[in-house]
């Protein structure tokens, strides 16, 4: 395969592939008194259009994605992005309107703003919903800052936050940001929250107990309730991680568990299309006791009319420009009314039976740490091939050659060499069987033939990559002859 | 309407697999209390045909499209090339995330290499990254960076930042126990360097400003960045309007240590506010400190180039709280559009698009200014934005605008008080002449 140059390496002088109308105001007006100006942007390419277009066309091809097969990327929820839900975001009259236009000429855009806030409180069965975050982790550190901002207002200054081992490593990096010290708890020998560990660690200086549920191994937190009246009866917030809320959705709802904050990834449960790593939107669900924190500005209805409350004192403020990723939430919107009540609970149903599936076609091919039962993804090792001097990188990359996407590798930490599959709701059986098939044949190579595994992939534009020299001596551009 | 694709006898057959009876028996592991009785409030599914028609309706609700629009304030409207959407709308760009897997994902790893490398160019820095959310929580990364540099606690930011960007520095430096300082400006609109230079001492972690800064007008960014470097201060530069990148010195040959700011304007709609594109640029010895993903070169076993995601040392998922941010899905999309987006228009489009918008908001300054009762705010040079005083009540003059079917721009005092009768205007290469003259004539008869 031709590799395709970088652009600024088919870059030639006097090529060009846009031209601006000629200006209709007086040339000679145009240069500002006092200003240092520059001459050229050194290096920028120079094209034509079809380069442009032959240039993102061949990257394209050697991309994968959700469009092409399965992606069963753990924690991730890469299911089908619905194409219907791209059309009416992309409607001429939300895509060309100004975020400041005066509240009456958009009254569409906070009327969609606020449907789908009123939705997520339903699904999640909170009390009031922030559309403000632009992705998970920025989900989290709103929903921390709510319970530090709480806290303060009650006079507490509670200094520590509670994290399972199991934890996205945003959980920790999101509760530092908020200036607390994060404690880690045990999981027990079933894959959850040990409660031995949460009581002896809770205390009137823990703030929260960040808690994922269904938590990184796909397993539900049987004793959810429990947990959160230990944390509640020190004065501390349940907070949850709602990655995984594609399990739950339309079965149960984190409202009722005594969650007090919650995120969504509306990338992840609501199928907004992950962009490569984003844009996503990471709202934020809290109950009545902390909505006076929310970020501002929260949409109301008065009067049949929609607008913007920024008059809220006891607010956290706002984490970014704006209102959110607003063409995500519109994707999302779009998601939950085509699926309706009884969708929406089909959503988690099947993504629980699709991994419930592959789990039970792969135990004993692969090794899996935890018994427990696996709700929307499951979570193997390589402790089986190991023997064969076999890990889950050569698992992973051996997959690829059966043209899958691997599974996320080597998360949760407690779980050494693991393998995170989750298949989603979306997948046909015929994928579903093509995955498993791939696992099987691979588990029967690396006993036969564990060289093929440690030389994959084979096929690929690229094959391994040397990531250690990436770090070791960083290129992070382009520059003409000379790297830096 | 669904899109689950099992049919009735996959479902039995799994479930057999499985050995359980039914999808109610998946959820037996959940305590029975907590299971939700019934069908969620939520109304009942849509077609295709339905939906659309549903969002057809609301989006009839927004009359701002009928309007001549002279909104910026931090969001603004270009010229986007009609590949930018047919490219990035390919489902190998919009489903795939984050490249985990640099095997299958070379095409998104290479665009953010040469975005990456667009913005290092454009900046004049040595380094950039793969995005940030937008430009108000760059800044806010940019003020937690500069403390982990310097381990300092003190931070100066210019009052002429745009004020979502200083709400969104306060609200992140909150729980950190940072010091903020504001400094004010001078009648040009541009820093009040005697005030800057009385406030910086050896305990200043950063002065904060921002070039075209909120009011439009270009500072001199070499002289704050030397006063800052002064007393051991780093420059934090933000851009919230990257096309003017194009034609104004860059913040790299002005001394600027980091670089943050919002990329909308290459090739992202005005959407209402969202997804931008926030990215990030410094010098290299600060590289251990930069947040966010940073794509790198490197080659396979077959010696052949390639990319791959690097430095994740820094980052949550190794790193955890020690992180130097908690970010993890960015703004991956946006920065491909705007990959294509600089790339079509290339060295030569990109200054010339810079070049026209200076002209027309020079022109429509020009133009505005001559009317009795309309004066330039401030003084110093402008860029594509400019702050007029009125002499009559803004909301008067706002509502005879609106009968010419003109949003003339933002009442300033919505968010800073102190400017009554303000209007901030923005202009860009969009705004024909004929546009610019309606305002002014629908300003001449409004401003008597």
């Amino acid at each position: 395969m031709i590799r395709e140059p970088l652009i600024f390496e088919i870059s030639e002088e006097g090529k060009k592939a846009f031209t601006f109308p000629k200006p209709d105001v007086p040339d000679n007006d145009g240069i500002e008194q006092n200003v240092r100006l520059r001459k050229e942007i050194h290096g920028f390419p120079k094209v034509a259009e079809i380069e442009v277009v032959r240039h993102f066309t061949r990257l394209s091809k050697t991309n994968y994605c959700v469009d092409e097969g399965i992606y069963p990327l753990g924690s991730c929820t890469m299911k089908y992005n619905p194409k219907i839900n791209e059309v009416v975001a992309g409607l001429a009259e939300f895509r060309n309107s100004h975020p400041l236009s005066p509240v009456s000429t958009v009254q569409g855009n906070l009327e969609a703003l606020f449907t789908t806030e009123q939705l997520l409180a339903e699904i999640t069965g909170m009390d009031a919903v922030s559309l403000q975050p632009s992705a998970g982790a920025q989900g989290e550190m709103v929903g921390i800052m709510l319970v530090k901002a709480c806290l303060e207002d009650r006079g507490e200054k509670r200094t520590t936050v509670l994290i399972p081992d199991s934890a996205h490593g945003t959980n920790p990096s999101s509760a530092h940001l908020c200036g607390f010290k994060v404690r880690e708890i045990k999981s027990n020998q079933f894959g959850t929250v040990d409660i031995d560990s949460l009581t002896e660690a809770m205390s009137e200086d823990v703030a929260a107990l960040m808690v994922t549920n269904p938590n990184t191994l796909g397993i539900f937190e049987w004793d959810i309730k429990k947990i959160a009246d230990i944390v509640h009866s020190k004065g501390g917030f349940v907070y949850m991680d709602g990655a995984n809320m594609n399990a739950l959705v339309g079965r149960c709802r984190p409202g009722d568990m005594g969650v007090d904050v919650i995120h969504l990834n509306l990338h992840k449960t609501f199928s907004t299309p992950h962009g490569g790593g984003g844009p996503g939107a990471g709202p934020v669900g809290v109950s009545r006791t902390l909505e006076p924190y929310l970020p501002v500005p929260l949409i109301r209805k008065v009067d049949g009319a929609f607008r913007l409350d920024e008059d809220r004192p006891k607010s956290i403020g706002r984490v970014r420009g704006f209102y959110g990723n607003f063409l995500v939430i519109l994707k999302a919107l779009a998601y939950i009314l085509t699926h309706g009540p009884k969708g929406l609970r089909e959503i988690a149903d099947i993504a629980v039976l699709n991994s419930n599936y592959i789990r039970k076609s792969l135990e004993g091919l692969y090794h899996l740490k935890y018994a427990s039962p696996s709700m929307h993804e499951c979570v193997f090792s390589d402790a089986l091939q190991k023997k064969h001097g076999i890990s889950n990188l050569d698992i992973a990359k051996r997959l690829i050659d059966y043209d899958v996407h691997p599974p996320t590798m080597s998360f949760p930490l407690i779980v050494p060499g693991a393998l995170m599959i989750e298949p989603t709701e979306t997948e046909s059986r015929r994928d579903l069987d093509f995955f498993i098939e791939a696992m099987t044949a691979i588990a029967r190579e690396a006993e036969e033939n564990p060289n093929l595994l440690k030389q994959a992939p084979h096929h690929t534009y690229v094959r391994r990559l040397d990531e250690t020299a990436a770090a070791r001596q960083p290129i992070l551009k382009w520059t003409n002859g000379d790297r830096t | 309407m669904s899109y689950i694709s099992l049919s009735d006898k996959d479902k039995k057959e799994m479930l057999a697999r499985i050995g359980i009876k039914s999808l109610d028996d998946l959820y037996s592991c959940i305590p029975a209390d907590l299971k939700l009785d019934r069908d969620l409030e939520v109304p009942q599914a849509l077609t295709e045909t339905e939906l659309f028609r549903y969002f057809d309706t609301v989006a009839k609700k927004n009359t701002a499209d009928s309007y001549r629009c002279f909104l910026g304030a931090g969001a603004y409207r270009h010229t986007i090339p009609a590949i930018v959407d047919y490219l990035s709308m390919r489902g190998e760009f919009i489903s795939p995330y984050t490249p985990y897997q640099p095997e299958l994902s070379q095409g998104t790893l290479q665009i953010i290499f040469e975005f990456q490398t667009l913005i290092a160019q454009l900046t004049e820095m040595d380094i950039a990254n793969a995005s940030l959310y937008d430009g108000a929580s760059g800044a806010a990364e940019a003020v937690l960076m500069a403390n982990r540099l310097t381990r300092k606690s003190k931070v100066l930011v210019a009052a002429s930042v745009h004020p979502q960007y200083r709400g969104v520095i306060e609200a992140y430096v909150k729980n950190l126990e940072l010091e903020i300082i504001e400094i004010g400006y001078d009648d040009s609109g541009r820093v009040n360097e005697s005030e800057l230079q009385s406030r910086l001492d050896e305990k200043t972690a950063a002065f904060v400003f921002q070039s075209p800064n909120f009011f439009g007008v270009i500072e001199d960014g070499e002289a704050l960045s030397r006063r800052a470097h002064e007393t051991n201060a780093l420059s934090v530069f933000l851009i919230a309007e990257a096309v003017s990148m194009g034609i104004l010195a860059s913040p790299g040959s002005q001394g600027a240590d980091i670089v943050t700011g919002e990329a909308q304007s290459f090739g992202m709609p005005l959407s209402f506010g969202g997804p931008y594109l926030g990215f990030m640029a410094c010098a290299e010895q600060y590289l251990r400190q930069f947040p966010g993903r940073i794509a790198g070169e490197t080659k396979d076993v077959d010696g052949k180039r390639g990319f791959v995601l690097t430095l994740s040392t820094r980052e949550q998922h190794i790193r955890r709280e020690r992180a130097t941010s908690n970010i993890c899905t960015n703004q991956a999309w946006c920065a491909v559009r705007a990959a294509i987006f600089m790339e079509t228009l290339g060295a030569e489009g990109m200054r010339e698009m810079a070049r026209q918008n200076m002209q027309k908001a020079r022109y429509a300054l020009d133009r505005l200014t001559d009317i009795s009762g309309v004066e330039a705010r401030f003084s110093g040079p402008v860029f594509n934005e400019f702050v007029l005083q009125l002499e009559r009540p803004l909301s008067e003059i706002q509502s005879v605008l609106e009968g010419h079917r003109i949003i003339g721009g933002l009442a300033l005092d919505t968010w800073m008080p102190g400017f009554k009768n303000c209007l901030l205007v923005n202009v860009t290469e969009i705004h024909t002449r004929d546009d610019i003259d309606a305002l002014a004539a629908a300003l001449r008869t409004a401003a008597r």
